[in-house]
């Protein structure tokens, strides 16, 4: 089997991610383009748990566990979000800037 | 519970002690006696003014416990005879082993049983006696802290320890001495009770070096194993180890010329001088010499150092005997006879007679401590403690005077009483030793024994004339003392009258088997038979001295006139000054340390030593002077200053970074990524 494809697709993703994470204002597309890297992984890790014939299947289970932790961290991030929203009328992320100086 | 165990540790075995018993349980519990009085003494101490009592019970308790414990001791050790030795390790210095031990054999269990038993009666007597004093507790903590020293001192199964209770033992008798610090004689008397035993302590530190660096241990099994083996190392140095030691015994038991201090210690509360007289404090001199006593008595060892002691112990018993006869305070009068009672038993250890020397230590302690206490019982009536305010007390107070003349007559030696018996086995033993090694000297002695015997009496039938018979001179309605004195005193009178018999020269020898019950021989000679004839000189020298001073004062006491009758010309100034001995103390010794000596100290100190340190100073501030103006502030600061602010400025231009924005800071953390990404696959 050939890898390379699954890592180009990956990459694909990832990048996207990336650029959605960097340059979306809004939060709730954020948070959709850290879910697109973490799909980008799961990827990686299920076309190399295939290409290395792990007896124990560990790529496999281990992207089991990314998309649990994904969906616990969304559902924390759209909560965040709502909140946020509530108090301040609006989800844009260049709106948040208490972290400063 | 890792101390328990340790305590309860093994017995040491030793080859010789085969045919004695160690004791068993009893033995091994033994470290009680001196922790359970020093334990209940800061029970007094933290609790004992809430207690209803005042503390007094837990004194009485500790000396209950001991005295219960000794006597259980006593009984099993006449059935038996036991010698045990625990130790534990404390501290390890170098090769020497400094040990905590309790040594249970024929010679402390007589000890413990003594301390006990008079100990118990004087407590119980002392409740009556400080009734009302401003220091109640805290003078029953100091008293039980007294006992607990002496106990500590004989319980020991080592030198250092033995130091340690030697201290101990001191500086409570410091605090009690000085108990009525109000007066500032009392606190005088104290200082110099100190002072004097500390002169001679030195003796003794030089004993304890001496022996421990050449035997390498200080345990009193391995010192005496040394001795028995005939160790020629110690056997060179022993000569003057056993000097020394002997001088911290004259010390302790103040014996000529360190005598000044004792009759001083009468300023004390009386139970304290009965106590101190009878069973703690003076007896340790003696006690230290029989503990050692085959180092004295072992051939090629320090024999010679008991022509030396049986010299001192004669000076004393005869010269602090007549002193007692011209003494009006009837505390000084018991005292200077406790320092006559404390040359026989010097006289009986240099005459090699250890059974006879500590009989007579067990006999005395049982008589001067009634003696004491019945003292004290007037006093406490007549508010007084000079004879001339005393007489005809006979009536007034018919159980002191009863006891007082047990105690008085057993002092004397009149058969059959303790004293009587006691006193002749040291005359008997100083007579065996004229006819061996004392030589003439010890026929000396002998007669100056004899000499002192009929002074005993003499002084003691004027104590008792001018105390209880005649007309009452003092003020007030003197009364009998309430029971809580009253009782001690017959108990301690029953002793008295019997404690001799424990010993009687080829009837009953119990009290010379007790003894005799220790890890190593003795050596010593005891008498098989009672010497009829010297007894018969001991007991009609006392007698005559009773008739002579019934003579002399009898008629006096109940005429009022002329209540000293004892005014020889030459001799009489002689006594009363005591012999000039203080004056030439305080003259030859305290004058120069209290004038040149202190003046050219204080001249060295203010010159010599405060101007090597204010030199030493200036130079310190001069030079500190320099590294402050030069080092600290020029070139320390100023590091310290680029860093503080090269900090401060590039932290003021960074915080522009810091925008808020979370998107520019994830594009950071991607971009740093990146970089260790692309650092990586260069690098490897």
């Amino acid at each position: 089997m050939i890898v390379n494809q699954f890592l180009v697709l990956a990459a694909l993703l990832f990048s996207i991610g990336i650029y959605g994470v960097l340059v979306r204002r809004n939060a709730v597309l954020v948070l959709l383009s850290i879910e697109l890297m973490l799909t980008a992984v799961n990827i990686n890790l299920v076309a190399f748990g295939q290409y290395v014939q792990d007896a124990l299947l560990s790529g496999q289970v281990f992207a089991l566990f990314v998309i649990t932790v994904a969906a616990a961290e969304v559902g924390i991030g759209l909560a965040i979000v709502v909140l946020i929203f509530r108090n301040r009328s609006s989800a844009n992320v260049d709106e948040l800037d208490l972290l400063k100086w | 519970m890792v101390m328990l165990a340790a305590l309860l540790g093994a017995p040491l075995a030793s080859p010789e002690t085969a045919h004695l018993s160690d004791g068993g349980v009893l033995a091994q519990w033994a470290w009680l006696i001196p922790v359970v009085p020093l334990v209940l003494m800061f029970g007094i101490v933290f609790f004992g003014k809430r207690l209803p009592a005042g503390g007094w019970e837990l004194a009485e308790a500790a000396m209950l416990f001991v005295a219960v414990y000794g006597v259980a001791l006593l009984i099993m050790n006449a059935s038996e005879g036991i010698t045990y030795e625990g130790s534990i390790e404390i501290a390890r210095i170098g090769s020497y082993v400094i040990e905590w031990g309790w040594v249970v054999d024929g010679l402390s269990i007589m000890m413990y049983a003594v301390v006990g038993v008079v100990g118990l009666a004087v407590f119980t007597y002392a409740k009556g006696y400080m009734k009302g004093d401003v220091r109640f507790t805290w003078f029953f903590a100091a008293f039980t802290m007294f006992a607990g020293a002496m106990l500590v001192l004989v319980s020991s199964a080592n030198l250092i320890q033995l130091i340690v209770g030697w201290e101990l033992v001191g500086l409570a008798s410091y605090l009690l001495i000085g108990h009525y610090w109000e007066d500032h004689a009392n606190n005088a008397a104290a200082t110099k009770a100190f002072l004097v035993n500390k002169i001679a302590d030195v003796g003794l530190f030089i004993g304890v070096i001496i022996i421990a660096v050449t035997v390498g241990s200080f345990r009193f099994t391995d010192i005496l194993n040394a001795v028995a083996e005939g160790d020629s190392a110690l056997a060179q140095v022993a000569f003057w180890a056993g000097l020394a030691l002997f001088i911290g015994a004259m010390g302790k038991s103040a014996q000529f010329p360190f005598h000044v201090w004792l009759p001083d210690a009468m300023a004390g509360p009386t139970p304290v001088s009965s106590l101190m007289h009878a069973a703690t404090m003076v007896t340790a001199g003696v006690y230290l010499v029989g503990r050692m006593f085959p180092l004295y008595q072992t051939a090629g060892f320090a024999v010679d150092v008991k022509a030396i002691m049986i010299v001192v112990g004669a000076l004393t018993l005869f010269l602090t005997g007549l002193i007692a006869l011209v003494q009006d305070d009837i505390k000084k009068v018991l005292a200077y006879s406790t320092l006559s009672q404390l040359g026989y038993m010097t006289a009986a250890m240099g005459a090699g007679a250890y059974t006879a020397g500590l009989f007579h230590l067990f006999t005395h302690a049982f008589f001067k401590g009634l003696l004491f206490l019945c003292a004290g019982s007037v006093i406490h009536a007549v508010h007084s403690n000079n004879m001339s305010d005393m007489g005809g007390l006979r009536k007034l107070m018919p159980w002191t005077y009863r006891t007082f003349l047990v105690g008085s007559l057993a002092l004397a030696g009149i058969f059959p009483l303790a004293g009587f018996w006691s006193k002749d086995e040291i005359l008997a033993s100083i007579s065996f030793d004229s006819g061996h090694d004392g030589g003439t000297i010890a026929t000396v002695v002998l007669v100056a024994a004899i000499a002192g015997a009929f002074v005993t009496a003499f002084y003691m039938a004027r104590a008792v004339y001018l105390t209880f018979f005649g007309e009452y001179k003092g003020h007030g309605h003197p009364h009998e003392s309430p029971r809580v004195m009253t009782y001690p005193l017959i108990g301690l009178g029953v002793l008295s009258a019997v404690a001799g018999f424990a010993n009687v020269p080829g009837v009953f020898t119990g009290f010379t088997e007790w003894l005799a019950a220790r890890p190593v021989a003795m050596g010593d000679h005891h008498a098989e038979a009672i010497n009829f004839g010297l007894a018969g000189i001991g007991l009609a020298v006392a007698l005559l001295g009773v008739v002579a001073g019934t003579r002399l004062w009898k008629r006096d006491a109940a005429t009022q006139q002329a209540r000293d009758t004892f005014r020889i010309p030459v001799l009489y100034p002689l006594l009363a000054n005591k012999y000039y001995i203080d004056d030439l103390y305080l003259k030859g010794v305290v004058g120069p340390i209290k004038g040149p000596i202190a003046r050219f100290t204080n001249w060295t100190n203010t010159y010599l030593i405060d101007g090597f340190v204010n030199a030493f100073a200036a130079v310190s501030v001069f030079l500190s002077r320099i590294v402050y103006h030069g080092l600290d502030q020029r070139g320390i600061d100023l590091a310290f200053n680029a860093v503080s602010s090269a900090t401060g400025e590039a932290g003021d231009a960074l915080r522009y970074t810091t925008s808020g924005k979370i998107q520019d800071y994830a594009a950071a953390l991607f971009a740093g990524a990146v970089l260790l990404v692309v650092g990586f696959l260069i690098f490897t």
